[in-house]
């Protein structure tokens, strides 16, 4: 039996040494270690892209890790199925729970293991007795006999934790539970989550709000860059070193953003706001200036970009381009007006994968490049062609599937068909996801270049090095809301990190909102 | 891979990161591989075939009965393939034909206008029942699949409401006749002129306008449309309003070549349509397919059925040859990926095992 | 449609207690179905009171009773988030295979032919269960190929052969004549087809796990649910129910041939999503079904009975048909505003 990394003899509850994960070229987890002991609550913490939620899914069944050693309860184990891991008393519950809209609660708690009468009917009485009893323990009144469907977040939460007591669960991974429960739920969900611990359950507990994890969690693990930091008892450790650990890395120059004069104003945005999502959203982005948009996921960054481009419906407030006001919700409105979007999921949104890089170049010019109403393959090609020699793209022709292409091609390719339309404010939601080192750097420097030809830039990064390396100005927001713009030479790590789990009293900042 | 694209000033950073594993073979022209290809081959192979061994099949006579049968089904199947690739489907194509020959026979037996007049107030039918269907799919965002069900039954039973299950059948003989006249010796139906008309104008309308670009993308992703502008609605409505006026066609064109307006012509043939559009290479998921490959396959199961009649196979038979087609077309590219992924996911299981192993005795 | 995510509602306790119980009986998926059918009988029988007579109830039943047995067959298969369209085409199989059966032996027992033609009918279902599980192709693709298929291979078999009732045994003839208190054998048999299928969907494990995969494919399969057997499964039952429904077509209807059940898929997709089953899939009941059903085939005696021109009779399927759909989808986008007003307030 191998030895815990505290040197603890009792065997842990769960235990994963050394864990990794690639994903082709990508390398998701470098060394996924936890240790979760029976009977206590612990946290995990790390930013962004630090490899929680790849560790997360090897816990849960649902990736098998590359290598590194996993244990429950002492025994080596190696799960194929989300199904094995259930089996082995693991239970996970994700921020957004999946249950089955259709089915009642009760069923959605037994569905497949349905208490059955003697003639191997189900025994609903009995099935709904059960339910009412585990609500009971957890002690929230939910009907076992209402449908899953038009349930809160928090219910269905519940509805997850009350499945896993019902299934005996030793270890509960709580994936950032909290994100979109409001204060009454949380204090509800912590409730349940102590009277698990002292049952003996041990609870994985992950979370980017400090002050729950430290009210709640007897031991917490820092991650980083897909590699485990340190375990730390939470009561002989502060928040800032925590803090200092998530992102302890040097800000090198492999985000240069080169000096470019700011112009005017090209952007406005005020008072902006989606009922639910965000709201009392003020900013401008200058021409040539590169602003980020940081936040956790989550925080409804992604949501104000695409309601500026007009993919989404907004309540209030107003965005008006070079002076003249926008026509909201509709992205050709946006498009026309001078505005390009590199959306997030460059798979699903930027670009049409089984279509050839040409004709994706060219998706947003379809209407400039016809001639009586007619695409011109041969004009096609040759647009195409000049922006890919200008972002030097690397493809054999033209005419190949843009799904052929590397993930930092692909890249290029959705940047060449906004610049294709010379647009005057380019929004990028995470440039750089998903893309090797190398081209990275190279997506980096295009961004800049693009400032420096006066296009205003408006990024949303979740990497810290990132944003902070190319940024004029950082705005930050937190559930839905701005709660800070630093410029460029204070913004730190520290300072952003602090102002998006909402731990303000640390930050100087003014508070745009 | 000695193309021309080759950039101007190459990054040694990013050079080893060029991706070649993925590149196409080169040597044949594009349009002559993937599936396209795939259909034309086999149809140029059944066609060489039947002439050797079928008798008679190598005639003049055969390009007119086998073209003037296919007529309905290509003129549907071409915005059918449209409504396809944009990810929908339209399953009320015959039931609007039916309803366009019931108007048209009522209209040409009670109101003593015009024929041309009668013809072209069949095509708003069309019109109309396209944009009943598009408007309950778009505005209301009903899934086609069960609105056009719906329709199925309404139009058909509206075509009865029309005309009961009476039949008029004194239609301009010229015009009956011209239906069916082939051009000069050629033994090509004069009607397949219209026909090229109308695949010439979806192949352009796909293939080279700024809206059939948008299709695609519409198809494989209504995010990624509405991303680069596209109204995704919008496009989808007018692509419902195409085929409800492509089935009027139709339903004028039955109704002339078989001189009889009635409830119940052109029943069913919208799974034949549908079954030659997947049979062409055009994805039931949307997002891909082309004219060219359509058109093949319609030609496909119409050159099969029409070698199978003539080489005396019962007609009752020809149906399974369809449905056969239909099923293997959709299967194959389904099972090929699935033995694929399975050599794949053994080979990743051996892997892991064999490094768990090595991992569990190096611990 | 209900599919998709499940959405936050007002959250706190008490949003949602114990409900009201005449409240939840009527917001069951049958209920307008069912209205709609009391309604039609009334207002035909105030019309035209011979409507209500024992004869006519009669013929009202037994016209109802093969498109029933459909309906719960293909219910199952709809839940499931696949359809079959390929059901007309089987029941034209298996009727035929019924005549043939009596012709070449014609003291067979009734019960083994019964047996015989179930199975004929699971086994044809088979192959679509197997085509879909196996392929991951969407089910109306490939049961549109079977049943062009199926009917193939029944045009080759039958020919321009027919076989008519006065070719089967008297008593098997009988049975969709004979009654049993005044109702017909057949239509308590269907009955009976109902009230077990409605059991197995709603009271066993197999059953409640086609609404879990119909509701959410792919969580399904996370939760460790064998989404491929019972998918299978379902199309077996449908096809066996359909077997049913042809054995029961050759006793009822005078010729069986070629061309029999030509057209009957879309009826009977009409019959169940007209009685309240989601086309895509996770709700609905087979009862919901059957009313669909009834009610289907209610409306063309109707339309006889009170000498409405019976050419409205499909005209009026189909506004069925699409106000079922609407229905469904105007309350869901109720729920939704409802929900994201109620949301917006809470933050």
């Amino acid at each position: 039996m191998a030895t815990d990394p505290n040197g603890i003899a009792e065997p842990s509850a769960l235990s994963l040494t050394g864990a990794s994960k690639t994903f082709g070229p990508v390398i998701a987890l470098a060394d996924g270690t936890i240790d979760i002991r029976p009977g206590e609550i612990h946290a995990l913490v790390g930013e962004n892209g630090a490899g929680k939620s790849t560790l997360v899914k090897i816990l849960a069944g649902v990736h098998q890790p590359d290598g590194g050693e996993f244990l429950v309860a002492g025994e080596p184990v190696s799960f194929r199925t989300p199904a094995d891991s259930k089996a082995a008393g693991i239970s996970v519950i994700y921020q957004e729970p999946t249950l089955f809209p259709d089915l009642t609660v009760a069923e959605n708690i037994f569905i497949g293991r349905q208490p059955r009468n003697r003639a191997g009917l189900i025994n609903r009485a009995e099935m709904r007795r059960q339910a009412r009893a585990l609500f009971e323990r957890l002690g929230v009144p939910i009907d076992p006999d209402r449908v899953a469907e038009g349930l809160s977040i928090a219910d269905q939460q519940i509805i997850e934790i009350a499945k896993a007591i019902s299934l005996d669960a030793k270890v509960l991974v709580m994936d950032e539970p909290t994100a979109a429960l409001s204060g009454v739920e949380v204090d509800r969900l912590f409730g349940v989550a102590r009277s698990l611990r002292e049952r003996g359950a041990g609870i994985l507990f992950i979370s980017h709000r400090f002050e729950e994890v430290f009210a709640l969690c007897d031991r917490i693990t820092v991650m980083r860059d897909g590699r485990y930091i340190s375990t730390h008892v939470t009561a002989e450790v502060t928040v800032d070193a925590i803090v200092r650990e998530m992102v302890g890395r040097s800000i090198d120059a492999l985000f240069p953003k080169s000096e470019a004069p700011i112009g005017d104003t090209v952007l406005r945005v005020e008072g902006l706001g989606r009922a639910g999502v965000f709201r009392g959203i003020d900013f401008e982005v200058k021409a040539g200036e590169i602003v980020a948009l940081s936040g956790l996921v989550g925080a409804g960054r992604t949501e104000v970009a695409r309601a500026v481009f007009g993919i989404d419906k907004y309540d209030e407030g107003a965005v008006t381009l070079g002076g003249k006001a926008l026509k909201p919700h509709s992205p050709q409105a946006a498009i026309d007006a001078g505005i390009g979007f590199v959306p997030e999921d460059r798979r699903k949104q930027g670009l049409v994968m089984d279509l050839s890089v040409a004709k994706n170049a060219t998706l947003t010019l379809r209407k400039q490049l016809a001639r009586f109403g007619l695409i011109n393959g041969r004009t096609e090609r040759r647009v195409a062609e000049d922006w890919s020699k200008r972002l030097q793209v690397k493809t054999g022709s033209q005419d190949y599937a843009v799904s052929t292409l590397s993930g930092g091609n692909q890249q290029k390719v959705v940047i060449a068909k906004w610049l294709a339309t010379e647009p005057k404010l380019l929004i990028v939601d995470e440039p750089t996801r998903g893309i090797d080192v190398g081209t990275k750097s190279e997506v980096h420097r295009l961004i800049s270049d693009l400032a420096g030809r006066g296009i205003a830039i408006l990024m949303i990064s979740s990497e810290l090095p990132e944003v902070l390396g190319m940024a004029d100005r950082v705005l930050v927001m937190h559930e839905g809301r701005i709660t800070a713009e630093i410029p460029r030479e204070r913004a730190t790590a520290e300072r952003v990190m602090h102002a998006a789990t909402a731990s303000v009293n640390l930050t100087t900042e003014g508070s745009a909102a | 891979m000695s193309e021309p694209v080759k950039t101007g000033q190459p990054l040694s950073a990013t050079q080893t990161l060029i991706d070649t594993s993925a590149a196409p073979k080169r040597g044949l022209p594009r349009w002559l591989r993937g599936n396209d290809a795939i259909i034309f081959a086999v149809l140029i192979v059944v066609i060489l075939v039947a002439s050797i061994s079928v008798k008679n099949f190598a005639s003049t006579l055969t390009v007119g009965f086998l073209l003037i049968q296919i007529v309905p089904i290509i003129l549907i199947a071409m915005p059918m393939a449209l409504v396809i690739i944009s990810g929908e489907i339209d399953l009320s194509v015959a039931s609007t034909a039916g309803l366009t020959s019931a108007v048209m026979g009522v209209l040409w037996r009670d109101s003593g206008m015009d024929i041309w007049v009668v013809m072209a107030l069949c095509l708003l039918v069309g019109v109309a029942a396209g944009a009943f269907n598009g408007f309950l799919i778009t505005t209301l965002g009903l899934p086609s699949l069960a609105v056009t069900i719906g329709t199925l039954a309404l139009y058909r039973g509206l075509a009865l409401v029309v005309i009961g299950d009476g039949k008029v059948s004194n239609f301009p003989a010229e015009l009956t006749a011209l239906s069916t006249a082939k051009i000069g010796t050629t033994g090509i139906p004069v009607v397949m002129i219209l026909v090229l008309v109308v695949i010439a104008f979806f192949a352009v309308l796909l293939h080279f306008t700024p809206f059939g670009r948008g299709l695609y993308a519409l198809g494989f992703s209504k995010e990624a449309a509405t991303f680069v502008g596209i109204r995704v609605g919008h496009a989808k409505f007018w692509l419902f309003v195409a085929t409800g006026v492509v089935s009027s066609l139709v339903g004028v064109f039955w109704t002339l070549r078989f001189a009889s307006a009635g409830p119940d012509n052109a029943t069913g043939i919208e799974l034949s349509v549908i079954a030659a559009v997947l049979l062409g290479g055009v994805s039931i998921f949307g997002g891909k397919g082309s004219i060219p490959g359509v058109v093949a396959g319609v030609l496909l199961i119409g050159t099969l059925t029409y070698a199978l009649r003539l080489a005396k196979v019962p007609e009752t038979t020809l149906v399974i040859v369809t449905g056969a087609l239909l099923v293997i077309s959709v299967v194959a590219p389904s099972l090929t990926g699935w033995i694929r992924e399975r050599i794949r996911l053994t080979r990743v299981r051996r892997e892991v095992q064999r490094l768990s192993t090595s991992g569990q005795t190096s611990a | 449609m209900t599919t998709t995510t499940v959405q936050s509602e007002k959250p706190g306790p008490a949003a949602h207690d114990k409900r009201n119980p005449v409240a939840a009986f009527f917001r069951q998926r049958e209920i307008p179905v069912a209205a709609a059918l009391v309604a039609l009988v009334l207002i035909t029988f105030a019309i035209n009171p011979l409507f209500l007579s024992p004869q006519s109830v009669k013929d009202l039943l037994l016209n109802a009773t093969i498109m029933i047995i459909l309906a719960v067959g293909q219910a199952l298969v709809i839940i499931t988030r696949n359809v079959d369209l390929s059901i007309g085409s089987i029941v034209g199989l298996v009727a035929f295979g019924t005549g043939s059966l009596f012709n070449i032996a014609p003291g067979m027992p009734i019960p083994l032919v019964f047996l015989i033609g179930i199975v004929f009918g699971g086994l044809l279902g088979a192959v679509n269960g197997l085509l879909v599980t196996l392929a991951k192709v969407p089910a109306l693709v490939i049961t549109l190929g079977t049943m062009y298929i199926y009917r193939g291979i029944l045009s080759t078999w039958a020919g321009s052969k027919q076989y008519f009732s006065g070719d089967n045994p008297k008593e098997f003839g009988n049975l969709s004549v004979d009654t049993f208190f005044g109702f017909p054998i057949i239509t308590i048999m269907a009955v009976v087809v109902v009230v077990i299928v409605a059991i197995v969907l709603g009271l066993r494990r197999g059953g409640r796990d086609l609404y879990a995969i119909g509701s959410d494919p792919d969580a399904a399969k996370l939760f460790g649910i064998p989404t491929g057997r019972r998918v299978m499964a379902a199309f077996i039952a449908c096809g066996a129910l359909t077997g049913l429904a042809g054995i029961l077509y050759a006793s009822r209807y005078n010729s069986v041939g070629a061309l029999t059940g030509s057209g009957l898929e879309l009826d009977v997709v009409a019959a169940v999503v007209v009685g309240g089953v989601a086309i895509f899939g996770g709700s609905g009941t087979v009862v919901g079904a059957a009313i669909g059903a009834v009610l289907l085939s209610t409306i063309t005696s109707s339309l006889t009975a009170t000498r409405v021109d019976k050419f409205w009779q499909q005209a009026i399927v189909g506004v069925l048909i699409l106000a079922a759909i609407v229905i469904d989808r105007v309350v869901s986008i109720r729920n939704t505003r409802k929900l994201r007003v109620s949301e917006a307030r809470d933050v």
